[in-house]
């Protein structure tokens, strides 16, 4: 679980272009939306893209995304128990 | 000039003497309005390229192939035409010889164009072939926007001004705009103005990557509206200034009496939830024609049939026109959203619907947006049309509005 | 109808035009095929939540676009206007790239996004929350005239009275050795290639640095034997003749093409000065808006860079001037400065 948490900080560093944040900046448990890492809709898109093509995970509404996108912990969560590789 | 002069001159209407079109619903304006007047969508499956999403998309596809349309334009078979530049200048010589020029350069002619793909459709065929093919290569110099303009033009034999706009969907709106800024300041005497957009694997991948891509039949303002359809079209008009109407006693089809463009400075893509650009571009619109809102007669809404357009445009729109919104549609349940050129494409349904008295039906509409409540036009609907309000927004915010009076 | 003034002129160019003060003596001419720009730290002048999905055109054109409202002490243009020849090639060929690479699957909304060609132009109106007039000109080598000519016309007719305008093009890493193939198979451009950024406030007011836009007129297509009549009737319809330019700056590239320079270049007698610039600062569809820079920059200084002269060379004042590009034979422009 914390070697996914993990990776999934380095990936959306290198994904979103997070050039000033290193992995030690975010917490499990910061919004990734609005006040904490600040990102978007846009973004919100790249991540559904990274959940289908990382751990075979298909949304197809990006309002699901809102829910699952809260934290790198609630991610991280959903990840294990939805993975399909 | 004197102060009032000139504002006299910026308030001039803007004589349209000639229309040309191709779209999903037919390869001339009698066939466009014809479907239009049926309520009959051009929207299909895609079939003119191949694709992955052609199970999940539906599109608004121009029945002409790029063979058919090099034999009916009898365009030299050596020459490097792309669909951009075929569909294009299909409309563009239909728009002049509609106007009855007989001799392009006998006063000041300029020729304005928009597309957002320029020459994708072959270069997203060609490009891992153009370091080797020699057969290929030919594509290289026709990828820039400008080129498609450029062949149009040359064809047409227009020489002198020249040039193509970009403003993703509301770039038509803004060449007409340009257009008849140029008449106005006596730049030029006529000018032919429009837009064209042929289907890519580019965009229908880049709007499908945004999720805002329908697999069925588009439902402008519809409360459960499950995203656009991508459609191609070229649609071109001729702009003619008062004394060439007047020196040749020429028919008029209708007139353009305003115009606005404004920025939404909201986000790169989504359009603000009060709808800011579109409120100051409808309202600038109406200012210049001269016109309270409740001379509008009809508005031929933006209406994408996305969750965020609609809604937005839908609120503007009340902005505008507090409580007494006048009869409104989004055509594009029949054309598909034809990106770049759907600017122009509206603009000749705007002119036919003032030509006609009529308005045009808003297809696949059933239920409401709840917050607004705003019911567009679902039948053919008959009545006296003086005025017609025309929205056109896209990416980056662009937002522009055409009114077309009699 | 209103005079038009150019109060603010700033580039990104593959030379040191943006951070110093305008001075080409430490120029050298640029000797490899493709040039980049000589960027600046965005950093200090893009917040990092908009810089991260940049490409390098939107960041020259954002950075550009901002230093020229600053020199201009504009805080809220009444227009933004951009020209792009090639427009996001970066983001463009990234796009396109994925597509072909992963068959269709996979795909982020980013690059999509930020490939439409008016991204420049909505950047700065988001920058800036300018909610007015803005437009964005796509138009091969006339992409930044045909900006140009819009702003102009705002400004003539009354209809704003400070628009930003600029040209921007961007390298890229893939398109551009696709057209110097092109070139080379066709005795086209020499000089490299190049990118950069070149914007403008203009401005009704006059003001005492400010340079005279008079004019500014395009073809689509003309023939070398009809430059001299045409830029003699561009210079007559603003009251001047071929012996009131003090300098003639052309776009010349080392292609066959350039004998249209030749031929304009005919036009003016030895007392006016023959500039160019391309050898310097590259090809690329809006790098006549640094041609236009140069010009603006000329006047403002009163003094001609050595590197820039091309042929005869006259040190009278300088108080008109000149510009001629066109590529490969089409996309002409004429320009008319003065002070």
């Amino acid at each position: 679980m914390s070697n996914l948490k993990q990776e999934l900080k380095e990936n959306i560093i290198e994904l979103l272009n997070l050039e000033e944040f290193s992995v030690e900046d975010i917490n499990d448990n910061d919004a990734l939306f609005g006040d904490g890492l600040g990102l978007d809709s846009i973004d919100a898109l790249e991540l559904m893209v990274m959940l289908d093509k990382d751990y075979g995970i298909k949304l197809t509404d990006p309002n699901e995304g809102k829910e699952i996108f809260q934290s790198i912990a609630v991610l991280a969560d959903y990840i294990e128990k939805n993975r399909s590789k | 000039m004197k102060k009032t002069d000139q504002n006299k001159a910026l308030n001039t209407k803007i004589a349209i003497t000639g229309m040309g079109i191709i779209s999903a619903i037919g390869n001339s304006v009698p066939e466009n309005l014809e479907a239009l007047l049926a309520s009959r969508s051009g929207i299909t499956s895609i079939s003119s390229l191949q694709t992955h999403h052609a199970n999940s998309i539906k599109v608004g596809e121009v029945k002409l192939t790029n063979t058919q349309l090099i034999d009916i334009l009898n365009i030299p078979k050596n020459s490097v035409f792309t669909r951009t530049a075929l569909l294009g200048l299909y409309a563009a010589k239909h728009a002049v010889s509609s106007a009855n020029i007989t001799s392009v350069n006998a006063y000041k002619t300029g020729f304005i164009s928009s597309t957002s793909v320029g020459g994708m459709d072959k270069t997203e065929r060609h490009l891992k072939e153009f370091s080797s093919n020699r057969e290929s290569q030919k594509y290289i110099n026709s990828h820039h926007a400008g080129d498609s303009t450029q062949k149009i033009a040359d064809a047409l034999g227009i020489t002198g001004f020249v040039t193509t706009i970009s403003t993703a969907c509301s770039s038509a709106a803004n060449a007409i705009m340009l257009g008849a800024r140029l008449i106005k300041a006596g730049i030029l005497d006529r000018v032919i103005v429009g837009g064209v957009d042929p289907l890519s694997k580019f965009t229908i991948n880049g709007f499908k990557t945004l999720m805002i891509l329908s697999d069925s039949d588009c439902r402008p303002f519809d409360a459960d509206r499950t995203g656009l359809n991508l459609g191609e079209a070229a649609a071109y008009l001729v702009l003619e200034s008062q004394d060439i109407i007047d020196k040749e006693d020429k028919k008029v089809l209708a007139y353009l009496s305003g115009y606005g463009n404004a920025n939404d400075a909201f986000h790169q893509t989504a359009s603000s939830e009060n709808g800011d650009g579109a409120f100051l571009a409808m309202q600038k619109a109406l200012k210049m024609a001269q016109l309270d809102p409740d001379e509008i007669n009809y508005i031929n809404a933006h209406g994408t049939a996305t969750a965020n357009n609609d809604l937005s445009e839908s609120v503007a729109i009340k902005r505008v026109f507090g409580n007494s919104v006048p009869d409104f549609s989004s055509t594009k349940a029949f054309t598909g959203h034809t990106l770049a050129a759907a600017g122009a494409i509206e603009a000749v349904y705007s002119v036919l619907a003032l030509q006609e008295n009529v308005v045009f039906p808003n297809l696949s509409f059933k239920t409401p947006i709840a917050t607004t409540l705003l019911h567009p036009v679902t039948t053919v609907k008959r009545k006296d049309i003086q005025n017609v309000l025309s929205n056109s927004f896209g990416f980056g915010g662009n937002c522009s509005t055409l009114i077309f009076s009699k | 109808m209103k005079a038009c003034y150019i109060h603010s002129a700033v580039s990104i160019s593959a030379q040191n035009t943006f951070e110093t003060v305008f001075n080409l003596s430490e120029s050298k001419p640029l000797t490899s095929r493709k040039a980049n720009s000589n960027h600046p730290p965005y950093k200090t002048y893009i917040a990092p939540a908009a810089l991260r999905r940049m490409a390098t055109g939107v960041k020259m054109g954002v950075t550009t676009g901002k230093k020229a409202l600053e020199k201009a002490n504009i805080t809220m243009p009444d227009a933004v206007l951009t020209g792009t020849g090639m427009g996001c090639i970066e983001d463009t060929e990234t796009f396109l790239n994925t597509i072909i690479a992963n068959e269709e699957a996979y795909l982020t909304p980013t690059s999509f996004i930020q490939s439409t060609h008016n991204t420049v132009g909505a950047q700065i109106a988001l920058g800036l929350k300018c909610k007015a007039y803005n437009n964005t000109y796509v138009h091969g080598a006339l992409s930044f005239e045909s900006a140009l000519l819009d702003a102009k016309l705002l400004i003539n007719t009354d209809e704003s009275q400070s628009v930003l305008v600029g040209g921007v093009d961007e390298l890229g890493k893939e398109f551009i050795d696709y057209t110097i193939l092109v070139e080379d198979q066709n005795n086209g451009v020499k000089v490299p290639f190049s990118e950069g950024a070149s914007f403008f406030v203009l401005s009704s007011e006059k003001q005492e640095k400010a340079i005279l836009l008079n004019s500014l007129k395009t073809y689509s297509n003309l023939t070398e034997q009809e430059i001299p009549k045409v830029l003699n009737a561009f210079l007559l319809e603003n009251n001047y003749q071929t012996q009131d330019i003090d300098a003639v700056i052309c776009g010349n590239n080392g292609s066959v093409s350039d004998s249209y320079y030749n031929q304009a270049r005919a036009v003016f007698p030895i007392t006016t000065s023959q500039l160019h610039y391309k050898h310097l600062f590259g090809e690329f569809f809006t790098a006549s808006a640094i041609g236009l820079f140069l010009g603006v920059s000329i006047l403002q200084n009163q003094h001609i860079p050595d590197a820039l002269v091309l042929g005869d060379y006259s040190k009278n004042s300088l108080k008109t001037i000149v510009l001629y590009n066109q590529f490969n034979g089409r996309d002409h422009s004429f320009i008319l400065l003065s002070i």
